[in-house]
């Protein structure tokens, strides 16, 4: 039995060293919004947040992971969908079939995080998600959008 | 056979028909019954497309599958428009294929392909939301005891003006289903149009934003066993043997079990408690397997048969005029090329999965599906129990793309779930698993001729298509004596069959041959985002582009002047050419594409930069679509510009090639799909002429390969004719 952190809360979790955090996720914690595309880390749908920072869950073994890591999936991203990417996402209506984009606002959300300002070439190297249904317009101008709305949140809570 | 397998296997072929992507989608229409107005107070609801709640909640039932083409945001546009309801109050569910069956498919057709959502269904859900109307509208009525023609409705309010008096949707609502089913109803001109035709968000984003949505692969049942899979690697081999004491000791695994189907399937599958436990175990258990006939089949037998097929007598005609020989015979120039596109995968984000539960007299299935009553008869065939016995619960697709049309999984969860009665099971497949058992785009070749006379006027074109044949495949009964005029999608000559008119050529080409040498390879094929218009539109546009340049012409000037005589055809290449900087002397490279079908008339003007490595960057595409009328425009805009990321992932990196009969792609890795950096700006123009309902889901793929072809070509002046672009130099 080893404890987690996972979106705030201490987690007991009964799962070989092994296993990925994806599947521990999805099936030990019942927390499904984080998805399996492809399990080598080549599509991003498993991105989750490490201490804030973007991570592929479906090559992170659990042994890996330490009680003291802050686990964030995307629904722990924000209590009522409110986050910045997420409010943006809504705007623009970015999702197509929907399937890649919690990994995908996962990925966006964890580089604002640590660039506020992320412009198109950060967006070109950083976001390396797979969308099959070719949502990237949108991703890329909910970026900017989303910056705005973290910004005005900011100015406003200051 | 019993009776059920009888039945089974009628509304199997019924839902094979209807899946026909495109060739079988008019007939199936006609010959199906017709959806009706009808409602039976039997069901809690206004009438089968409509129910309100107390709460004036409006909830309109979807037949068809979303799986991100917004088709029920814009079903649910369609229904509330005529319904004049309160759009901030709908809702939608999806009616389930067993209920569908039930009421002798007053829902009408399920199946979702052929980018036939909306242009297959907007007249019967229309219908069903304007009578829908009438009943709440004579409910209140007789409330009043006034006529019902002077009582009016809108934002699902009722008013009678004379007294007053109001009510609203909601309480009229329980009354309104015992009110007598109006026997004609008007509907709205679209010019008029209030709720549909306006770039209205989606209804089903929120739970997409926060991973609440639940996908089939989410599904969770009590007691649930998970499954993975593996099928025998070749196409017709077979399971020998394994050898479950490997890993009968591994954590949570129950057993292995060997998966045979009538789909082709044979294969052994591992069920555990949790699939990451079933996977591991499968990936350490010992199989021996058969490779069959096939085993030693590679690439280079699929180019030999398909280059046999481009010189060979046995070909079917799709479009003819005059005579090309004496064409050529006469011409001051002739131009030949050969293309060739290979098997491609349809790779949706969501790998194929399906959960059932079986019992003596019952089976459940919870599937992503494009063609629920299919899955319904696959339910009942494999579990061996009547239509009636059988449910299937759609869930929301995480793609389809064509591929979720097959029932191949429902087939395998069903096997599975037979040897643990009365235990959920769901199976879920690999990526791996994926990507070696597709239903694949087929793989053909083309050998382009084409004639000039001195004045470098096109004056004749013969286009030979090699390859295979996706009605072969699936469904050999939709040959009409032998020919697969769906091969000749965007090529063909209209009125040649009347399916078919949808996609048929808009260039009067004085002497002209299109055939078909049908080569099939031992490859299961399958419908993919756009079917054949992706290659036909490569062969055919490419090659006029070649045609244009030996002549010395322009390419959007020799286009237009063989386009007389289709003016949406011509209007919407103008305008692509035109927005896209076509003809401007700034020195930038651009190409051009036009196509015709799924009803719309489709262009794209593409402009790109090839660095002296060779190096591709894809700057920029303006895409004009007309497809008759637009029902969600913003929506529209979002399929078009996600169609150049299917389609130019396709022609940049898919390719799913055999050795020793295995696909040997099988991850992203090597099946790479396209990503943010790689994503040319796309600008949609719509530009709707009004009169009909054309698809948007997969027409624009069809230009997306050949502009940028073009586009390349006159940035480099080198002429790439095999797909897919990886690998290849563009520089000489």
């Amino acid at each position: 039995m080893k404890t987690l952190n996972v979106n705030g809360q201490p987690v007991k979790v009964d799962a070989q060293d092994s296993t990925p955090l994806l599947w521990v996720l999805r099936e030990h914690l019942g927390l499904t919004g984080t998805k399996y595309g492809c399990g080598i880390a080549q599509c991003g749908s498993c991105t989750v947040h490490l201490d804030g920072v973007a991570v592929r869950s479906c090559v992170m073994p659990l042994a890996a992971v330490s009680v003291t890591t802050k686990v964030t999936t995307i629904e722990g991203l924000s209590a009522d969908g409110s986050h910045p990417v997420q409010q943006a996402w809504a705007e623009l209506d970015v999702p197509q079939c929907g399937y890649c984009q919690p990994g995908m606002i996962m990925a966006v959300s964890g580089m604002l995080n640590a660039s506020p300002d992320a412009d198109d070439a950060q967006i070109d190297s950083q976001i390396t998600n797979i969308c099959r249904c070719g949502t990237f317009q949108r991703v890329r101008e909910g970026v900017h959008l989303a910056k705005e709305v973290a910004k005005k949140s900011k100015g406003e809570t200051a | 056979m019993s009776e059920s397998m009888n039945k089974a296997m009628t509304v199997s072929r019924r839902g094979f028909l209807v899946t026909t992507s495109t060739l079988g989608a008019g007939l199936a229409l006609g010959m199906t019954t017709r959806p009706t107005v009808a409602s039976a107070s039997a069901y809690d609801e206004v009438n089968a497309w409509v129910h309100i709640a107390s709460d004036e909640t409006v909830t309109i039932r979807i037949a068809r599958s979303e799986m991100g083409q917004g088709t029920l945001t814009g079903l649910a546009q369609l229904v509330a428009e005529e319904l004049d309801c309160d759009w901030n109050k709908v809702t939608y569910e999806f009616p389930t294929p067993g209920q569908n069956v039930a009421r002798e498919r007053v829902w009408g057709d399920f199946s979702t392909g052929g980018s036939r959502g909306l242009r297959g269904s907007h007249q019967y859900v229309r219908e069903g939301g304007a009578a829908a109307k009438l009943m709440l509208v004579q409910a209140a009525a007789d409330a009043w005891n006034v006529p019902a023609a002077e009582c009016t409705a809108a934002e699902s309010i009722i008013s009678h003006a004379s007294s007053g008096r109001t009510t609203t949707y909601g309480k009229v609502a329980e009354a309104a289903a015992s009110v007598p089913v109006p026997t004609q109803v008007t509907l709205r001109d679209p010019a008029d149009w209030r709720v549909a035709g306006k770039p209205l968000k989606r209804l089903d984003t929120a739970d997409k934003l926060t991973g609440k949505l639940i996908y089939g692969a989410d599904i969770s049942l009590p007691n649930m066993l998970c499954a993975s899979i593996m099928d025998c690697p070749v196409m017709g081999g077979k399971l020998v043997s394994f050898d479950e004491s490997a890993i009968r000791k591994m954590p949570g695994v129950k057993g292995a079990v060997a998966v045979v189907t009538s789909q082709g399937t044979n294969g052994v599958a591992v069920v555990a408690d949790t699939w990451w436990q079933a996977h591991s175990a499968l990936k350490q258990l010992p199989i021996e397997w058969d490779r069959g006939p096939n085993a030693n089949f590679d690439d280079a037998a699929v180019t030999a048969l398909l280059e046999d097929g481009l010189v060979a007598d046995d070909a079917y005609v799709g479009n003819w005029g005059g005579d090309v020989e004496a064409a050529f015979g006469a011409s001051a120039t002739q131009v030949e090329a050969t293309y060739k596109v290979p098997s491609q995968n349809h790779a949706p984000m969501e790998p194929m999965n399906a959960t059932a539960v079986f019992t003596k007299d019952r089976c459940e299935v919870w599937c992503p599906t494009q063609n629920g009553e299919a899955a319904l008869a696959a339910a009942s065939e494999a579990s061996g129990l009547p239509l009636t016995q059988c449910e299937v619960y759609k869930t929301i697709l995480g793609g389809g793309f064509g591929r979720r049309g097959a029932g191949d999984y429902v087939h395998q969860v069903v096997e599975i779930a037979k040897v643990f009665p009365g235990t959920p099971i769901k199976l879920q497949w690999s990526r791996e698993e994926d990507q070696k058992h597709g239903f694949f785009h087929p793989t053909t070749m083309a050998k382009m001729r084409g004639s000039l006379d001195a004045e470098g006027n096109l004056t004749g074109l013969h286009m030979r298509i090699s390859g295979q044949s996706i009605l072969a495949g699936l469904m050999p009964h939709a040959l009409v004596e032998g020919a697969d005029y769906l091969q000749f999608q965007g090529v063909i000559k209209e009125g040649l069959n009347p399916s078919m008119d949808d996609h048929s050529i808009c260039y009067d080409i004085p002497n002209v041959l299109v055939d078909h040498a049908m080569r099939n390879p031992p490859i299961r094929p399958g419908f993919w985002r756009g079917v054949n218009v992706n290659q036909n539109t490569i062969y055919l546009e490419c090659f006029l582009e070649e045609m244009a340049h030996a002549a010395g012409r322009d390419a959007l000037e020799f286009r237009l002047a063989l386009m007389k005589n289709h003016p949406k055809s011509a209007a919407v290449l103008k305008a692509a050419a035109e927005q896209g900087g076509w003809g401007s002397n700034d020195g930038k490279a651009r190409g051009l594409a036009f196509l015709h079908s799924f009803g719309s008339y489709v262009a794209a003007c593409a402009e790109v930069s090839v660095d002296d490595d060779g190096k591709l960057s894809m700057d920029r595409i303006v895409a004009a679509t007309d497809c008759g009328t637009a029902v969600n425009p913003q929506q529209i805009e979002a399929q078009v510009q996600g169609s150049f990321v299917y389609g130019l992932s396709g022609a940049l990196y898919s390719e799913s090639t055999l050795a020793n009969g295995e696909f040997q792609e099988d991850n992203f890795h090597t099946y790479p799909s396209m990503k943010i950096a790689a994503m040319p700006k796309v600008e949609v123009i719509i530009m709707p002429s009004g009169g009909f309902f054309g698809g948007v889901g997969e027409p624009t793929i069809g230009v997306a390969a050949p502009a940028v072809l073009n586009a390349i070509f006159a940035a480099t002046g080198k002429r790439i004719r095999q797909l897919p672009l990886k690998d290849q130099s563009l520089r000489a």
